[in-house]
């Protein structure tokens, strides 16, 4: 019956007549949903990597990622060790407590905001894209790449203006941007951390903010304690250089002064970045809009931010404790076995184009390389970022 | 010309894909989801006004609910920070509650309202909340759908 049905369809009613050429991460296309199917993050289209069957996501180069957790590691575990049991003895037992729940914490924020889906847009499906295209170039005249389009809207008397991005397809929402390193496009971006190893947008902002002020107070405490076991050490000995070498057994020179180091400028640095963060948040702004000046009115005109909520209290509570964004990108969802998201839309299924082995069109491999009627990618990609 | 079909079935047995209409996002009030109520042209011999601006309303009430930042959304967010964010991975957050109950909506308003007018309505979730993708279908056995076709080709072939 499937294949009778498939007879009576007309090709030509089809919205994407040109078939996409196959592609190859899907593995073999399978025609009937039976065999091993394919999650959508097999054939996401930016640069990033998934494990754990695309729970998790990190940014492709997250290079810097295993230095920041190991800082983490190896000072804290240099703290337990050696500060700990001497401070316990002769302070209070409460600091390796503290300690405790803020190198947890420290650690499971770094990790969400490492993993999380900073709020990524899907690119726009080959129908969106046309009909964007249609309302934008009505001359149908399309033999040179077009200038670099915008639109502008009014947001709260405000004048912004909307760019149009040429890898993903689509006018950028407000606040969006596209991150050459990850080649998406974020929602609320604010910058790509190298330190965290995935770009910071809209999802998972309040992880970063959160893990930037508890690890300032971290080195904070740690430095303050490190320096008190050594003060007390030193006055119950003849000075500070032979507390530090007293015995190389119990206290080891070199991972002391190694702390110190590390907690020094540490402390310092996160410190004076928490501090900008906070100002951001309570002004509503993102690390992107500060560094372009786009509220800061310095063209002479009257330019204001559009977002802010004018109260300190108010933005701090919109950014922080807003409700969570879902995932915009079905990491986990399973691509259709007969490729229909595109061809009949996702809530009908034609089993009859499973047969059809000509039509590749796929919601996900359809985004990897633009269709025919798309300008090459190469010329999207030096534009966009 | 308005085709008739009777519900859901008989539209996914008999109907072919003859255009696709996208709704955008408005953004006049900021980043907070909002579509255009703007009654797009080609819906003009299908569907009532009145019905397709309702539509959009509620889905845009959900939203707005769905986003809403007040007491339960600070509870929500004091809480989840205390936790250290843990709770999202057992949780389900209001936003998802919300979306959700705009799924059946959807659903509803597809069986009931668009699919007997050739109609069908995709949750803005699946195309990122860029879009409400409306997709309108003819009668396999109508001619009316090769001037769809062309229109749409037309603008493919770029």
């Amino acid at each position: 019956m499937n294949n009778c049905e498939y007879q009576q369809i007309d090709p030509r009613t089809l919205p994407t007549p040109t078939p996409t050429p196959h592609h190859g991460p899907v593995g073999d296309r399978p025609e009937e949903p039976k065999g091993k199917p394919s999650r959508k993050w097999h054939v996401f289209p930016g640069k990033n990597r998934f494990y754990c069957d695309g729970r998790i996501m990190v940014a492709r180069q997250s290079g810097v990622l295993p230095l920041t957790l190991g800082l983490i590691l190896i000072t804290s575990g240099l703290f337990f060790i050696f500060d700990c049991p001497f401070l316990v003895k002769h302070l209070t037992s409460c600091i390796p407590v503290i300690g405790g729940f803020l190198f947890v914490f420290v650690v499971i924020t770094l990790l969400q905001t490492s993993f999380t889906d900073p709020g990524i847009l899907p690119r726009a499906t080959p129908d969106e894209a046309a009909d964007i295209e249609k309302q934008i170039d009505n001359t149908g005249n399309t033999s040179y790449r077009p200038p670099p389009r915008t639109k502008e809207v009014v947001i709260n008397q405000q004048v912004v203006k909307l760019k149009y991005c040429f890898t993903c397809k689509m006018f950028r929402p407000p606040r969006t941007s596209h991150c050459s390193l990850c080649d998406n496009c974020v929602e609320r971006f604010d910058h790509h951390c190298p330190w965290v190893g995935n770009c910071v947008g809209k999802r998972n902002y309040r992880f970063f903010y959160t893990f930037i002020v508890s690890l300032s107070f971290h080195t904070a405490f740690i430095f303050g304690c490190v320096t008190t076991h050594l003060s007390l050490r030193a006055q119950g000995g003849k000075g500070l250089v032979f507390a530090l070498q007293e015995s190389p057994g119990r206290y080891p020179l070199p991972l002391t002064a190694v702390e110190l180091v590390i907690c020094f400028f540490s402390v310092w640095s996160i410190l004076g970045l928490s501090g900008f963060h906070t100002y951001l948040v309570a002004s509503n702004l993102t690390t992107n809009e500060d560094i372009k000046g786009s509220w800061s009115g310095k063209s002479g005109e009257d330019v204001t931010n559009p977002y802010s909520q004018r109260n300190i209290f108010v933005n701090c509570c919109s950014v922080l404790c807003g409700p969570m964004p879902p995932s915009l990108i079905d990491r986990r969802g399973f691509l259709p076995a007969d490729e229909s998201v595109q061809t009949a839309g996702a809530d009908i299924e034609l089993p009859d184009l499973a047969n059809k082995s000509e039509i590749n069109v796929v919601g996900g491999p359809s985004q990897l390389a633009p269709p025919s009627p798309a300008p090459p990618s190469s010329q999207n990609n030096s534009s966009s970022a | 010309m308005a085709t008739e079909f009777h519900n859901l079935q008989e539209l996914r047995h008999s109907a072919s894909l003859a255009n696709k209409v996208f709704i955008q996002r408005d953004y006049s009030e900021g980043t907070t989801c909002r579509f255009q109520t703007k009654f797009p042209s080609e819906l003009e011999s299908r569907i009532e006004r009145k019905l397709f601006e309702d539509t959009v309303k509620t889905l845009n009430n959900y939203y707005t609910e769905a986003e809403k930042i007040g007491g339960q959304s600070y509870l929500e967010g004091c809480l989840a920070c205390s936790t250290a964010y843990l709770i999202f991975l057992c949780m389900e957050t209001r936003y998802e509650k919300v979306l959700k109950k705009i799924s059946k909506y959807i659903q509803e308003q597809n069986e009931k309202i668009f699919a007997p007018r050739g109609l069908l309505i995709t949750d803005p979730i699946e195309r990122g909340m860029r879009v409400i993708e409306i997709s309108i279908y003819e009668d396999r056995g109508s001619s009316g759908s090769s001037s769809g076709s062309s229109s749409v080709s037309g603008s493919t072939a770029r």
